[in-house]
């Protein structure tokens, strides 16, 4: 099978894509021109301005429908897999009982001046998301969810007060990069106060990050959009515990 | 009249007199506490302004330099009148910068000396409650002239760059869009500052700081958008987190006309202490009712947390004892934008019509409030044109069910703080079902003993049982317990409890004095 695949519209091979952006320029034959440049200068060829709209004086919506000249290889895509099982609840209460004979302690918070908890409530609470409980749920996971607006430091110190074994942190709300600053500040203050056998697992998560970037922020794993409870909680177990087969 | 659900009278007096219940113990206690928030609003009411090099407000410096000598449970007003009466001091701002480079000392006075204090304080309180009562009487005016928007419900519509100077053209344009209501959303991290920033913000993280210019910009740049278009547009702010009955203050000051105030939000999405809040709250809530805001109130905030059916009577629970905590504080029924939202997850079978149960049981239990309809948020999922068919939906329930205020959904939430064409394309969306079924509330009656109307009692129930199981545990301890929103939050945890303070014998405040002879 053919690894190079181009955008499907109602034709294999046609390419097309609909996009829509807005110029700040009155709306007018002028406007669509500009548009349409745009669309040719994105690789639109050809392309139909199939709405425009005026938006106050200044501002122009467009809509607009076009064949892109590109080509997808799949064979050149790098994405994160996911690296490890994906278990059911039972499974994983039992591993962590077999394997680490204690329970799994996660220390939850958003950092920083995020104040929106519902990232990482939908990955802790009970109540969970998307019909799949959250990690509270879990006979032999102990969660202590911190809540909104926790400092790094503070963080810090309650997960060597908990002896956690994983720290996961949210960032739903961002702007200029805030979350990418405040998860270096956090994994830096991690790894400061914590020699390397004694440092949590460090997972963060939040619409805005790319999975691939974990190396960079220093962590141990990104979680991006989409993510479930049940994923999370099979990657704690398959990082957490003893490495020998997770599939024992 | 029996109106549309048929509800049972007795029931409904009922539920309000359990909400009477749980709340009083609250009101008592409130009665009996002040905060360092409370003191600060009371000194900025008397004048104060301004803040030292580090950004520090006078007003927070003057209050901790008055705590440390003599406590706060004596009110400040008495300590701080004597000591400008004996320092030579010409006004409040002053008095601050003395105390702060400690050259004066406070001390509680007796006979002669206190009474003086006290007619002082009460004197430059007074003249602040003035001014306040000016912005109304000035709000009223232009009301008059420019006119309410030509329909309900208010499109209230929100604005958040972080820089107040992009904001007024953001703010602006969406008044020319058709927004009757401009919010200004406040930076993320404010709501735990415990003061008030000063002067114009460039810099805020998902929103503006709320600080007494940035409130005096924008309502000037919306009295602007009045005279231009011809209709009174109203703008709100967040009288809420540490600070709460201050910024209420610098809102009657600078003639807002909305905010944001709800009874427990800060305890359970905020982890503020609940003693603070609710004494902070109160006093917040005096000033509303004598600036003549109208306030909205955040159930819809429990919605999405916890699940929007099973939770749907914590939200009539909670409306309800907001409802008590404004009237008792002095707030008229007009002034209640009671809150709740459209958050059933929309793949549940019948979800549309349980919306309609639960937007109309509000709208029945509380027929002259102007109710604050909130936008789905929980089930949107980055599907933009799904989340254009919600909003729709949304749009409609709030015309059939006559809701007051709607917060214009954005197809983009959870994905962008919205674009100018996301905005374009919800106001699309509100005045399309507002323009093609504006009435259809007339023709839209429930079928007698139908899904709507059952649905609709039965919450009314599990509020009646909630509301008697609050009574008996007592408000604190069901908040603790994680009653609302699933957060759990004790009576001596969280935020701020360090700045409450017990009355003592000769605790006083001209400004609840005064607040409360109206």
């Amino acid at each position: 099978m053919s690894t190079i695949v181009r955008p499907y519209g109602d034709t294999t091979g046609d390419g097309m894509v609909q996009l829509s952006f807005t110029l700040p320029v009155p709306a007018d034959k002028r406007a669509e021109g500009a548009a349409l440049q745009l669309a040719g200068k994105m690789g639109l060829d050809p392309a139909m301005v199939v709405h425009s709209r005026a938006m106050g004086d200044g501002y122009t919506f467009f809509v607009v429908y076009g064949r892109v000249q590109h080509l997808v290889d799949l064979g050149k895509v790098h994405v994160v897999e996911r690296d490890f099982p994906l278990l059911g609840a039972r499974e994983i209460n039992t591993l962590v009982k077999r394997r680490l004979r204690r329970k799994l302690v996660v220390v939850g918070a958003c950092i920083g001046t995020d104040a929106h908890t519902v990232g990482i409530d939908a990955i802790l609470n009970v109540k969970g998301i998307a019909g799949e409980k959250g990690l509270e749920y879990y006979r032999e996971l102990r969660v202590v969810n911190l809540g909104a607006q926790v400092s790094v430091p503070d963080l810090v110190e309650r997960a060597r007060a908990e002896k956690a074994d994983a720290v996961l942190v949210s960032q739903v709300v961002t702007q200029r990069d805030a979350h990418l600053h405040n998860t270096r500040e956090m994994s830096a203050a991690f790894r400061e106060a914590l020699p390397a056998a004694r440092r949590p697992l460090l997972v963060v998560g939040g619409p805005r990050f790319d999975e691939r970037d974990a190396a960079g922020l220093g962590v141990d794993r990104i979680f991006g959009r989409g993510t479930t409870p049940r994923e999370v909680a099979s990657y704690l177990v398959h990082a957490v515990l003893p490495a020998r087969a997770v599939a024992a | 009249m029996r109106g549309k659900l048929d509800l049972d009278r007795a029931q409904v007096r009922r539920a309000r007199q359990l909400a009477r219940r749980a709340g009083k113990p609250v009101v008592d206690l409130a009665r009996g506490h002040t905060t360092v928030a409370v003191e600060r609003a009371v000194l900025r009411l008397a004048g104060i302004t301004g803040a030292d090099p580090d950004g520090i407000p006078w007003v927070n410096r003057l209050v901790d330099a008055v705590a440390a000598d003599v406590g706060l449970g004596h009110g400040v007003s008495v300590p701080v009148f004597h000591a400008l009466a004996i320092s030579g001091a010409h006004d409040l701002t002053m008095l601050a910068q003395k105390a702060a480079a400690g050259s004066v000392r406070f001390s509680l006075p007796s006979g002669t000396a206190a009474t003086a204090a006290r007619r002082a304080a009460r004197r430059a309180v007074a003249a602040g409650i003035k001014r306040i009562d000016r912005r109304r009487a000035e709000r009223e005016r232009l009301v008059k002239r420019y006119g309410d928007p030509r329909q309900r419900p208010w499109i209230y519509l929100i604005v958040a760059t972080g820089d107040i100077y992009e904001d007024i053209p953001q703010a602006q344009a969406a008044a020319r869009a058709g927004a009757d209501v401009i919010a200004v959303i406040r930076s993320t991290g404010q709501s735990l500052l415990d003061y008030v920033p000063e002067g114009p913000t460039r810099e805020g993280f998902a929103g503006t700081y709320a600080t007494q210019e940035n409130f005096r910009l924008m309502r000037a740049a919306l009295d602007e958008s009045s005279k231009e278009l011809g209709r009174y547009v109203r703008l709100t702010n967040y009288a809420s987190g540490l600070c709460m009955p201050e910024i209420a203050t610098l809102a009657g000051l600078e003639r807002l006309d909305m905010m944001l105030n709800d009874s427990m939000y800060g305890i359970l999405f905020r982890d503020i202490n609940p003693i603070r809040t609710f004494v902070d709250q109160r006093f917040s809530r005096q000033i509303h009712a004598r600036a003549g805001i109208i306030i909205n109130t955040g159930e819809d905030n429990y919605l999405t947390t916890a699940d929007a059916v099973e939770a749907a009577h914590t939200v009539t629970v909670s409306q309800l004892l907001n409802e008590y905590f404004a009237h008792e504080a002095g707030l008229a029924d007009w002034q209640l934008g009671l809150g709740h939202a459209f958050e059933i997850d929309p793949d549940l079978p019948e979800s549309f019509r349980l919306e309609l149960a639960h937007a109309l049981l509000a709208r029945e239990l509380f027929p002259d409030a102007p109710l604050k309809w909130m936008p789905p948020t929980r089930h949107m999922t980055g599907d933009v044109f799904r989340g254009n068919l919600l909003d729709g939906f949304f749009n409609l329930v709030g015309t059939l069910t006559g809701q007051g205020i709607l917060l214009v959904g954005m197809m983009t939430e959870a994905v962008v703080t919205p674009w100018l064409s996301d905005r374009d394309i919800a106001l699309q969306n509100v005045r399309y079902v507002l323009g093609a079924c504006g009435g259809l509330h007339e023709d839209f009656v429930p079928a007698p003993g139908g899904f709507i109307q059952r649905r609709a009692h039965h919450v009314l129930g599990e509020s009646i049982e909630l509301l008697e199981r609050i009574v008996d545990d007592g408000l604190l301890n069901a908040i603790a317990d994680g009653t609302f929103g699933i957060m759990k939050r004790p009576a001596d945890g969280g935020k701020g409890l360090s700045g409450v303070a017990r009355h003592e014998d000769d605790y006083y405040n001209p400004a609840t004095e005064l607040l409360e002879a109206a």
